[in-house]
C-alpha cells in the first residue's frame, strides 16, 4: 500500500510484488525489506542477483551469513541460522533471511520469540530440550569455563526448575511456561538490524 | 491454541466451502434460517449498492492489489465471478452469506497476523496470496477493509515510539556516571565487589549534593562578598606564626595559611549581613551545617527504603534462576568482540554466583555440630572484642595520666595511635580466620565480617572523639582565662588612651596590625584541623596500601615468578583479593568523619568530594590490574541496605557530638560566624526576632511551648506504631502470597495436562524442523525408504508468485503433512539411525521426534 510504483523501485530492481508479500509476512517496513536485500546481496555480490522479479532460486551458505557483523559475536550463530533455514544445514534463501531477522526483530511477539528461541537451543532438533541440548548452550554461554560437575548441576537445576511434565527434558510448553516470565527475554532475544 | 484454530488452512477451506454450498442448499434449522435471513436481507442491500459502484473503488478498498501481472487477469476473474457469486447469492440463500462474510473476516485477520505465525516464510507467502486472493474475490462483494490506513499509522506511530523509548533509554544510561566502568568490574568479579562501587558512586553523589550546599552557600558568598584576608585579626596570621606560615610541613598539617583561610569555621566572620545583597552568612552557616544533616539522613533512610521495595531479601528466589540465565542472559545485540568477552565473562560470573547459592542450599549435615561451631565462633569473636574494647579503655587511661607528666618516651606518646593501629591490622584476619569455623553462605559472612569490624571501629571512633572532647573542654577552659586577659588588655589600651586624650594632643592611637591583637584558642578550627588531618591521612594510607598491598605485590608475583623456586601465583604470595569489608567500612567511617567534621571546616567536603573521584578511578583501575577474583563468587544481596544501614548508625553517632557542641558548648568569643553570642543557634532566634514579622516570632515560641511537643511526639509516636504493624500485615501478606504460588506451582507440575493446549503449537514446531528432502541425501543411510511424498514440497518459490486459484489449495496445504513426513521417520544425515536398542543416551532424544501417527 506505501509507496506503489515509485521510480526508485526499478532502480533498486526489488520486484514489487515480493516486497509487499514480505511486508505483511514480516515485521518491516518496505525500506527495510530493501536494505536487508541489498545486505544480503552485500554478503555474496557474484552469487545474489539484483533482480529478484523472478524469484531465483538462490541460497547462501552458513558461513557467509554467520560472519555478519550481527551475528559474529553470538554464541548461538550457526544455531540461528540453521533453525532458520528449511534444509536444516544453515543454508538460506532470501525469503529465509527476512524471516530471521523479523523474527528477532523487536517488533515480533513474545509467542513468535519463544518459539524460534526454543528451536535455537534445541541442538539435536528433536523438539525437545534434553541435557545434552542445555550443556551445550552452557557451554557455549560460558566458553567452557565451567567444570563438569558445575555444568551438571546448572543443567540439572534448570532442567529441574522448568519441567512440568516430569520427562526430565523440556517440551516446548515447558520452555514457553518459562521463557514468557523471563523479564528480559525481549530485551535479549532481539537483533537490531 | 486460539491463533491457531480460527484460522482454516487451505485444504480445510475448500472443504469448507463445499460443505458450505451444501448446507446452503439443504437448508438449515429454523432459528439460524430466521437469523440467517435478516443478516442476509440487510447484506443484499450493500450488495446491490455496491454493484453499482465503479470497479475502481472497489478495488481501491481491497487489500491484494498489488500483483502486478497478475491484476488485469484477476481482475478480469473477479468481475466474472462477482457477477456469478452474486447471482448464486441471491438465488440460493443467506445463511452462505453470513458463512462467507465469517470466512473473509478469517482470512483477513490471517492476513494480519499471518506475520505472527511460526511459519516457514515460503508458506506464509503462499498462505498470504491465498487470503488475498480469496479476500479480493468476496470482499468486494461483502463488505469493504475499513481503516486500513488508520491501522498502518498506528503500527507507524508505535514504531516510532518504541525507537524514542529506546534512544532516551540509551541516553539515560549514557547519563549515568561509570557504568560501564562498574559493569566491567562486575563481569569479572561479581556482583558483590560491584556492590562496593555502586555504595561509592551513590556516596560521590550525596556528597556532590553536600559540597553543593556548603560551597554555594557559605564558602562562596564568603569568599566574594566577606572582608579579604588580612582585614580582620581572624583572617590573619598571628604574628608569631607569620615565619613558617608558609612551610610545606606547616601548611601540611594544616596551620599556616591554611589554618585561617575559608576552610576553616574560624575564618568566618559574625557579621549579620554581609555584601550588597545583605547575605546572611552566620545564618546561613548554621542552616547549612544542620542541613547537611537532615538531607543526609533524609537520602539515606529513602534509598533504604526504595531498595528495600525493589529487592526485597537477600537473593532472589524467583522458580526460573537456571533456566533464565541459560536462555535468556545472551544479549543477541552484542555485535563487538570486546563486549562479547565481557558477557561471557559476566555470564560465567553469574552462574558461578547462582551455583554458590545452589550448593549452600543443597549442603545438608551435621546441624549439631554446626550450631555448635557458630555458638563458639561467636563466643571467641566476642572474647576478642571483648578484650580489645577493655585494651583501648586501658590505653585511653593511661594517655591521660601520660598528659601530665613530659618525661615520655616516643613508645608513651604514640602508644594510642600504635595500639589502635595494630588492632586494626590484627583483628580483621583474625575475624575472618574464625569466621571459616561458621561456613555461612559467603553473603552472610561478609555481613557479619562487617558488623564486626563496624564493631571494633567503634572503639577506634570512641578513643579519637574522647581525645577531641579532652581537647576541647582544656580550649574552652583557656578561652575563658583569655576573655578576662584581653579585657584586662583593653581596658589598659582605653586608659592609655584616655590619657593621650587628656594630654590634650588629640592624637588618634597607632593602629594596630590585625596580625599582633592577642585572641582565644578557637577551639572549632582546631577540632575541623583534626578531623581534615585524619580525612587526608586516611586517604594517603588508603592509597598507599593499594599502591604497596595489591600493585607491587602484583607486580612481584607476576614477574618474579619467572625465577623463584615456587610458583608464586598459585602458591603463597599470589595476587590480592578485593577486600570488600575492609573498603565499605573505610568508606563508612570516612564519612563519618565527614559528617562531623563538615560543620567545623566547611572545606572537608569539597576534599572529599575529590577523594571519591580519584578513589573511584584508582579502585577500579586497581581491581582490573592487580586483583584476582573471589575463590567463591558470590552475589551480593540485590539492595545495599546492609551498607545502608551501616552508613545510618554512622550518621546517627556522628549527629551526636555536632548537635551536642552546637547545643551546649559555647562558640568561640573571637573567631567564627557566631563568635560574641552564647550559643550557636542564638543566630536563628536573632533572626526570628529582628528579621520576621512580630506574629511569627510569637507562633515559634508557642510552637516551643513543651504543650505543644510532647502531644506532637507522641502523635508520632502512634504514627510509628500503626504503620509498623500495617507493614507488618503486608509481610505476612506477602509470603501467604508466596507460599500459594508456590503451591500453585507445584500443583501445575503434578498435573501432566499440556497435551491437548500445545498441540497445534507442537505441529507448528515440527513443521519448522529441517526439511530433509531438500537436502543432498548421505551416503549411508541405512533404510532406503521411497518418499512419496516428498514431491509437492519441490516447488519451486518461483511459482508462488504466479497466480494461486483454488485447485491448488490441496497442493497448498501438502506441505503440512509432508513437512511432518520426513521427520517421523529417524533423520538420516546425522550418521546412522538410532536402532530401538542402541544408544540409550543419544536415541533417546531422538525418538522422539514427532509423534507416530
Amino acid at each position: 500500500m506505501r509507496g506503489r510504483g515509485r521510480p526508485w523501485d526499478k532502480l533498486l530492481h526489488y520486484s514489487l510484488c515480493n516486497v509487499t508479500g514480505q511486508q505483511d509476512c514480516t515485521f518491516f517496513t518496505r525500506k527495510e525489506i530493501l536494505r536487508l536485500h541489498a545486505r544480503y546481496h552485500e554478503l555474496a555480490p557474484h552469487l545474489v542477483p539484483m533482480d529478484y522479479t523472478n524469484d531465483p532460486d538462490c541460497k547462501l551458505p552458513l558461513a557467509l551469513i554467520v560472519n555478519m557483523p550481527e551475528l559474529k559475536e553470538n554464541p548461538f550463530c550457526s544455531r540461528i541460522v540453521e533453525s532458520f533455514s528449511e534444509d536444516g544445514m544453515g543454508n538460506l534463501s532470501f525469503n529465509e533471511f527476512v524471516d530471521m531477522f523479523s523474527v528477532l526483530s523487536e517488533m515480533a511477539p513474545r509467542e513468535l520469540k519463544a518459539i524460534y528461541a526454543f528451536k535455537i537451543y534445541d541442538y539435536n532438533v528433536d523438539n525437545f530440550l534434553c541435557k545434552e541440548d542445555l550443556e551445550k548452550t552452557l557451554n557455549k554461554l560460558t566458553k567452557e569455563e565451567l567444570t563438569p560437575e558445575e555444568v551438571q548441576l546448572v543443567c540439572e537445576k534448570a532442567i529441574e526448575e522448568a519441567d512440568l511434565d516430569g520427562d526430565h527434558k523440556l517440551s516446548f510448553a515447558d520452555f514457553e511456561n518459562m521463557i514468557t516470565r523471563a523479564p528480559d527475554f525481549l530485551s535479549t532475544f532481539h537483533i537490531r538490524i | 491454541m486460539k491463533r491457531q484454530g480460527d484460522q482454516p488452512t487451505g485444504r480445510e477451506e475448500a472443504k469448507l466451502r463445499r460443505a458450505m454450498k451444501r448446507t446452503a442448499m439443504w437448508g438449515r434449522g429454523g432459528r439460524g434460517r430466521r437469523e440467517g435471513a435478516r443478516k442476509g436481507g440487510k447484506r443484499r442491500r450493500t450488495l446491490r449498492a455496491r454493484r453499482g459502484m465503479p470497479k475502481g473503488m472497489t478495488k481501491g478498498r481491497t487489500r491484494g492489489k498489488t500483483r502486478g501481472r497478475t491484476t488485469t487477469r484477476t481482475r478480469r476473474r473477479r468481475k466474472r465471478t462477482t457477477g456469478k457469486k452474486s447471482d448464486k447469492e441471491e438465488s440460493l440463500s443467506e445463511g452462505e452469506m453470513a458463512q462467507l462474510l465469517e470466512e473473509v473476516e478469517e482470512k483477513k485477520k490471517l492476513i494480519a497476523t499471518i506475520r505472527n505465525k511460526p511459519w516457514r516464510m515460503k508458506r506464509r507467502l503462499l498462505d498470504l496470496k491465498e487470503a488475498q486472493e480469496f479476500v479480493d474475490k468476496f470482499e468486494g462483494a461483502l463488505g469493504k477493509g475499513k481503516g486500513r490506513k488508520w491501522f498502518a499509522y498506528k503500527v507507524m506511530m508505535k514504531k516510532k515510539w518504541i525507537k524514542f523509548q529506546r534512544d532516551f533509554e540509551n541516553f539515560r544510561t549514557a547519563c549515568i556516571p561509570w557504568e560501564r566502568k562498574i559493569k566491567d568490574v562486575e563481569s569479572h568479579f561479581g556482583s558483590s565487589v560491584a556492590s562496593y562501587f555502586i555504595f561509592l558512586r551513590w556516596m560521590y553523589g550525596m556528597n556532590l549534593v553536600l559540597f553543593g550546599f556548603t560551597f554555594g552557600l557559605v564558602v562562596i558568598p564568603e569568599v566574594l562578598m566577606g572582608l579579604p584576608y588580612g582585614s580582620i585579626p581572624r583572617k590573619t596570621v598571628p604574628r608569631a606564626e607569620q615565619d613558617t606560615a608558609q612551610d610545606y610541613s606547616v601548611l601540611m598539617d594544616f596551620n599556616g595559611y591554611c589554618k585561617y583561610s575559608v576552610l576553616f569555621y574560624g575564618y568566618y566572620n559574625d557579621q549579620r549581613t554581609i555584601g550588597l545583597l545583605k547575605f546572611r552568612l552566620p545564618l546561613s552557616y548554621l542552616m547549612v551545617g544542620i542541613g547537611t544533616f537532615g538531607y543526609s539522613l533524609m537520602v539515606v533512610i529513602r534509598t533504604m527504603a526504595k531498595n528495600a521495595d525493589v529487592g526485597g531479601g537477600d537473593g532472589d528466589e524467583s522458580e526460573f534462576t537456571f533456566a533464565w540465565k541459560m536462555f535468556t542472559s545472551w544479549d543477541y545485540l552484542i555485535g563487538n568482540s570486546e563486549t562479547a568477552d565481557n558477557k561471557y565473562a559476566s555470564i560465567t560470573t553469574s552462574f558461578k554466583e547462582s551455583i554458590v547459592d545452589e550448593q549452600e542450599n543443597q549442603k545438608d549435615e551435621n546441624i549439631h555440630l554446626r550450631r555448635f561451631l557458630r555458638v563458639l565462633a561467636n563466643f571467641f569473636i566476642t572474647c576478642s572484642l571483648g578484650g580489645s574494647g577493655y585494651l583501648i579503655y586501658f590505653v585511653v587511661k593511661r594517655s591521660q595520666e601520660f598528659a601530665n607528666r613530659t618525661d615520655l618516651s616516643w613508645y608513651e606518646k604514640n602508644e594510642l595511635e600504635i595500639i589502635m593501629s595494630l588492632l586494626g591490622l590484627v583483628c580483621p584476619p583474625l575475624f575472618e580466620t574464625i569466621a571459616e569455623l561458621e561456613d555461612y553462605h559467603p553473603r552472610i559472612a561478609l555481613k557479619w565480617q562487617l558488623g564486626r569490624i563496624f564493631a571494633l571501629f567503634l572503639g577506634n571512633l570512641y578513643t579519637f572523639l574522647f581525645a577531641l572532647f579532652d581537647e576541647v573542654n582544656t580550649k574552652v577552659q583557656q578561652q575563658k582565662e583569655i576573655i578576662t586577659r584581653v579585657f584586662i588588655w583593653a581596658m589598659k589600651e582605653y586608659y592609655a588612651n584616655y590619657t593621650l586624650l587628656l594630654n590634650g594632643t588629640g592624637a588618634t592611637p597607632p593602629p594596630m596590625s590585625p596580625a599582633d591583637v592577642i585572641r582565644g584558642p578557637c577551639w572549632e578550627t582546631a577540632v575541623g584541623i583534626e578531623f581534615v588531618k585524619l580525612t587526608v591521612s586516611d586517604i594517603q594510607v588508603s592509597y598507599l596500601t593499594i599502591l604497596i598491598g595489591d600493585f607491587a605485590r602484583a607486580v612481584i608475583v607476576r614477574f618474579l615468578n619467572y625465577c623463584w623456586c615456587w610458583d608464586l601465583e598459585a602458591g603463597f604470595p599470589s595476587y590480592g583479593e578485593f577486600d570488600i569489608s575492609g573498603n565499605v567500612l573505610g568508606l563508612v567511617f570516612n564519612q563519618g568523619m565527614i559528617w562531623m567534621g563538615a560543620f567545623y571546616a566547611p572545606g572537608l567536603v569539597g576534599i572529599n568530594v575529590l577523594r571519591l573521584l580519584s578513589s573511584m578511578y584508582y579502585q577500579c583501575w586497581a581491581v582490573m590490574a592487580t586483583n584476582v577474583p573471589h575463590e567463591r563468587v558470590f552475589k551480593a544481596s540485590k539492595s545495599n541496605n546492609f551498607y545502608m544501614g551501616l552508613l545510618l548508625l554512622i550518621l546517627f553517632l556522628s549527629l551526636l557530638p555536632v548537635v551536642y557542641t552546637i547545643m551546649t558548648l559555647p562558640p568561640s568569643f573571637d573567631c567564627g560566624p557566631f563568635s560574641g553570642k552564647a550559643k550557636m543557634f542564638d543566630v536563628i532566634m536573632e533572626t526570628i526576632d529582628l528579621d520576621l514579622p512580630a506574629f511569627l516570632g510569637t507562633l515559634f515560641s508557642y510552637a516551643a511551648n513543651p504543650g505543644l511537643i510532647i502531644p506532637a511526639v507522641l502523635l508520632m509516636v502512634l504514627a510509628i506504631y500503626y504503620l509498623n504493624s500495617v507493614s507488618e500485615a503486608y509481610q505476612n501478606a506477602n509470603m501467604e502470597l508466596k507460599k500459594k504460588m508456590q503451591m500453585a506451582r507445584d500443583e501445575e507440575k503434578n498435573r501432566r495436562n499440556n497435551t491437548d493446549s500445545t498441540n497445534q503449537v507442537m505441529k507448528d514446531l515440527e513443521d519448522l524442523l529441517p526439511n530433509r528432502s531438500l537436502q543432498p541425501p548421505p551416503p549411508p543411510q541405512p533404510e532406503k525408504k521411497p518418499q512419496p511424498e516428498s514431491k509437492p514440497t519441490k516447488t519451486k518459490p518461483g511459482t508462488a508468485s504466479k497466480g494461486v486459484n483454488l485447485e491448488r489449495d490441496v497442493a497448498l496445504a501438502s506441505p503440512n503433512p509432508n513437512g511432518r513426513g520426513p521427520v517421523s521417520r529417524p533423520p538420516g544425515p546425522r550418521g546412522p539411525a538410532p536402532m530401538p536398542g542402541d544408544g540409550p543416551g543419544r536415541g533417546r532424544g531422538r525418538g522422539r521426534g514427532a509423534p507416530p501417527r
